[in-house]
């Protein structure tokens, strides 16, 4: 028989060899499946950078690669934010860049010369197999069963959850900051664990690192200590925690300071203050223990418990003093948007209007999570039953960024790695009792390894839980229930992988620098505007001439078109995005000072009216109008966007203010000739639009891309006889003067 | 909190109670420590004599190495403490220099700390298998080198 043929090799020492080697197998095959379900998008269109931000993050890897680190380091960059400039060196996380410049170094010194867009393209999919290992190893730690570790990986490796931010060419900092995150997490239940300070140094390390990559470590930086204070206010106190704990914080927050980004923060915002907190508090409760160990008395049980509460308070009532008298910085506008989701929207247009700072829509979590959705809450169950050091931090983890997750959009990345690992401890207990093939003897001492394991499992897990189940439980015998429950434990991971590749394949692998539609004969048709627009600047623009557009293309124009732009995706410059706002939402007589002042040669929109893309400028431009109006009230007005039934519409029906803003002129220019007299229609808004077209006599367009996605103006320079535009454009189409007058008289009448 | 509660207290009781001159204080508890309960029951009542007692246990029950590492400890709380004042009198004008300089105190006597926990006899068990004292001093090195590479990047 097959299985006395391979007894040999599973027991005894070679047996173990045989399972380490299968493991390994195992977890290499896990890296090759999440590396192979995110290249949909490298397969269907090609090796290219994906979105908006990725593109900035291109960018600096190729001046850091061409320049070398020093010069990055120090990077002012003058073609964004005209005419500020940005500071970028010291204003950005270092830490994808540089990592992949390393890579790419590495390579070079291997032989291997890879183009540097190739290893930013295909950085993600590989830190995803990492992250995979990551979280196989933090399970094994949770868990005594074998399986759990594996399954964690798998479900790690394939879930649309952390999918939707590491397809290959999104090239962003998540790319590597979800496996640094999951392992620091992992170094630290390690450090937890055997109370040595190489783990908590090495945590402290990894930290660092995460800290150059992306801005959430700020979650690390809160759940460590919460971690801790939990432990202590259980009283699970230990030496080990402390050797743990301080190691980390005093090496991590050194480790984070070296980050020019990050700078003094950690001692003086806010999100970083538990932290320093907790580090006292332990020192405190160390000091404490060490006395009591000296003289051992039963009130010290209880001066200890005072002991915590009073330097507790203490310390939150001096926090809270030394904020409000400003020592130390505030809590930031995004972290104010974590609990109060309406805040936002209120007080920070420029943060609501970002789509992945939205609120989580709860199908998404089915969505991206499926099946591990309902084994998670089962996983935390079965971190209660057994609640050691490190299933309390599960219990944490789980419960925080449930809550974030819920808050904001881009958070459910950091819900999945937990979500992960809870599911697969749970899905393993289950499999553990009912796969193995023998029947359970009533002793367990007597039982063979594994089938004992499972039963000493079970009859832990249902201790005191029922009455029934009160004498031990020592298996399942039927072979019945074994056969019915794992087979539908296996149909349902199947199902799980159709889902997670249907998902990733469909809604997680576009570029949205390409799109893809389908024609009508099912072939697909790639609609490459974008490229084509940005291609066109770059080929018949000066190089210094200034491209304003929407921040959300910043990005895009200086990688792709490599022109200046007044403002990108970095949002940090609040003024000068609602400058670009309010030059957009205004008359031509307002905004072209506005450009003329901030050396504008070209303006860049997006409009999707031609084919129905949703994701144009007339559909951002309410929050272009929001933006400017929180700096400019007088000027720009909401409500005047609006009909008087408070609607916003494009049609016939739109507000002067609307039908005179230079974006409305912009993005329906010329749109009249593409149709019969009287038919033009706007597929995105499905209107139909006023018979005669707008006009515009400030601006000329440039260029407009095949299917009208992106137009480009040219910013005309001043008249050459000294005439206003209006009048200069009236004058070329041979009207009579006196019209102008008339318009101008009309406008007189109307300010009285 | 607790060493200044205590010493606020001890300073009351000096006012009014006669002192018994400090020798022979530590050697009298030092000499009965093994009959810890009943002097435990009776100086309940005045932490003073809490404060001789753990002393007197300290200077006995301690090993040299030990001390050797309190000491180490005692003097990065001193240097630690003048930096922070020395911040406060003159102005934390280079504020990188004072942060690493005071955050290197900080860090080493934390690490030191681990160290001592970690080779403390009485958390044998805590620690017990995994982690020999050979262990805990290359941690400590380890942790030292790390903290004062960064410290050293990060001074200007």
């Amino acid at each position: 028989m097959a299985v006395e043929a391979l007894r040999p090799f599973l027991q005894g020492t070679s047996g173990r060899n045989t399972r380490g080697l299968l493991r390994l197998i195992i977890l290499c095959t896990i890296a090759g499946a999440a590396v192979a379900s995110r290249l949909f998008s490298v397969i269907r269109f090609e090796s290219i950078i994906h979105e908006f931000d990725p593109w900035f993050n291109f960018r600096a890897t190729k001046y850091l690669v061409q320049h070398g680190f020093y010069s990055f380091w120090d990077w002012f960059d003058d073609r964004t934010w005209h005419p500020l400039g940005r500071v970028t060196g010291g204003t950005l996380y270092p830490g994808l860049m540089v990592t992949s410049g390393a890579i790419y170094h590495a390579l070079r010194i291997l032989s291997m010369p890879v183009d540097i867009r190739n290893i930013c393209v295909l950085l993600a999919p590989g830190f995803s197999g990492l992250t995979a290992f990551a979280s196989y190893l933090i399970t094994s730690e949770m868990s005594t069963s074998p399986s759990a570790g594996l399954l964690a990986a798998a479900f790690m490796g394939i879930t649309p959850g952390y999918i939707s931010r590491s397809v290959a060419g999104s090239y962003d900092n998540e790319a590597i900051a979800i496996f640094l995150l999951v392992f620091t997490f992992f170094l630290w239940i390690k450090s937890v664990k055997n109370g040595s300070a190489m783990w908590g140094a090495l945590t402290a390390l990894f930290y660092g690192y995460m800290v150059s990559a992306w801005g959430g470590y700020v979650f690390i930086t809160n759940l460590l200590p919460l971690h801790v204070f939990v432990l202590i206010c259980m009283g699970r106190y230990s030496p080990r925690l402390y050797v743990a704990y301080s190691s980390w914080f005093a090496l991590g927050t050194l480790a984070s300071m070296q980050v020019p980004f990050v700078g003094f923060l950690p001692i003086r915002s806010s999100e970083h203050m538990s932290a320093l907190g907790v580090f006292g508090l332990v020192q405190l409760v160390a000091f404490v223990e060490f006395i009591r160990q000296q003289v051992p008395s039963r009130q010290f049980q209880t001066l200890l418990r005072g002991l915590i509460f009073t330097v507790f308070t203490v310390s939150l009532g001096g926090l809270v003093l030394l904020t409000v008298t400003g020592v130390i910085a505030p809590w930031s506008g995004r972290f104010y948007s974590l609990w109060d989701t309406g805040y936002a929207k209120i007080h920070i247009p420029i943060i609501a209007s970002v789509s992945e700072h939205q609120p989580t829509a709860w199908p998404a979590f089915f969505f991206d999570l499926n099946l591990l959705i309902w084994l998670f809450p089962a996983g935390v169950y079965m971190c209660f039953q057994k609640l050691k050091d490190e299933h309390v931090f599960v219990v944490i983890y789980a419960v925080l960024s449930s809550y974030f997750a819920g808050v904001m959009v881009r958070l459910m990345l950091t819900l999945t790695p937990v979500v992960c690992i809870a599911s697969a401890m749970a899905l393993s207990t289950v499999l553990d009792a009912y796969i193995v093939a023998e029947n359970p003897s009533p002793p367990p001492q007597q039982n063979g390894d594994a089938n004992g394991d499972a039963s000493k499992d079970i009859a832990n897990f249902f201790k005191n839980s029922l009455r029934s189940t009160r004498k031990p439980v020592y298996g399942i015998y039927t072979y019945l229930s074994k056969v019915s429950i794992v087979s539908t434990l296996t149909v349902y991971l199947l199902l799980f992988v159709l889902h997670c590749t249907w998902v990733t394949s469909n809604a997680y692998s576009s570029p949205s620098v390409v799109l893809a539609s389908k024609l009508p004969d099912g072939s697909t048709h790639i609609i490459d505007d974008y490229r084509e627009a940005y291609y066109w600047l770059r080929q018949n623009t000066p190089e210094k001439a200034k491209i304003m557009s929407w921040w959300d293309y910043g990005y895009q124009i200086g990688g792709m078109a490599d022109r200046p732009t007044l403002v990108d995706n970095n949002t940090w410059n609040n003024t000068h995005i609602a400058t670009v706002g309010k030059a957009m939402s205004s008359r031509e007589e307002v905004s072209y000072p506005i450009l003329r002042q901030h050396d504008v040669d070209y303006v860049l929109i997006v409009f999707g009216g031609l084919l129905g893309y949703s994701g144009d400028d007339i559909n951002k431009f309410l929050w272009m109008v929001r933006i400017s109006e929180g700096i400019w009230p007088d000027e720009v007005n909401e409500r005047s966007f609006f009909t008087a039934r408070g609607e916003y519409r494009v049609d016939d029906e739109a507000t002067p203010t609307m039908k005179n803003s230079l974006m409305y002129k912009m993005s329906y220019y010329n749109y009249n000739n593409l149709f019969p007299a009287g038919q033009a229609q706007d597929r995105v808004r499905g209107s139909k639009l006023p018979a005669v077209g707008p006009e515009l006599s400030t601006l000329e367009e440039a260029f407009t891309s095949e299917n009208w996605i992106i137009r480009i103006y040219k910013v005309k320079d001043l008249d050459n006889v000294g005439r206003d535009h209006a009048s200069a454009v009236a004058f070329e189409k041979g009207n009579k003067k006196k019209k102008t007058a008339k318009r101008r008289g009309a406008r007189v009448l109307r300010t009285e | 909190m607790a060493p200044k509660r205590s010493q606020i207290s001890s300073t009351t009781t000096t006012g009014v109670p006669p002192i018994p001159s400090s020798p022979t204080t530590i050697h009298t508890p030092a000499s009965s420590s093994p009959s810890q309960p009943p002097s435990k029951s009776s100086s309940a009542t005045t932490t003073r004599d809490v404060l001789h007692d753990l002393w007197s246990r300290y200077t006995a029950t301690t090993p040299q190495r030990t001390k050797l590492l309190d000491t180490f400890m005692a003097f990065l709380v001193v240097v630690g403490a003048l930096q922070f004042v020395y911040c406060v009198v003159a102005g934390n004008y280079p504020f990188n220099a004072f942060l690493s300089g005071f955050s290197a105190t900080v860090g080493q006597f934390v690490l030191t700390a681990s160290l001592r926990i970690q080779t403390n006899p009485e958390n044998e068990g805590e620690f017990g298998g995994t982690i020999s004292h050979e262990r805990a001093f290359a941690d400590f090195v380890l942790g030292s080198v790390i903290l004062h590479f960064f410290c050293v990047n990060f001074i200007n």
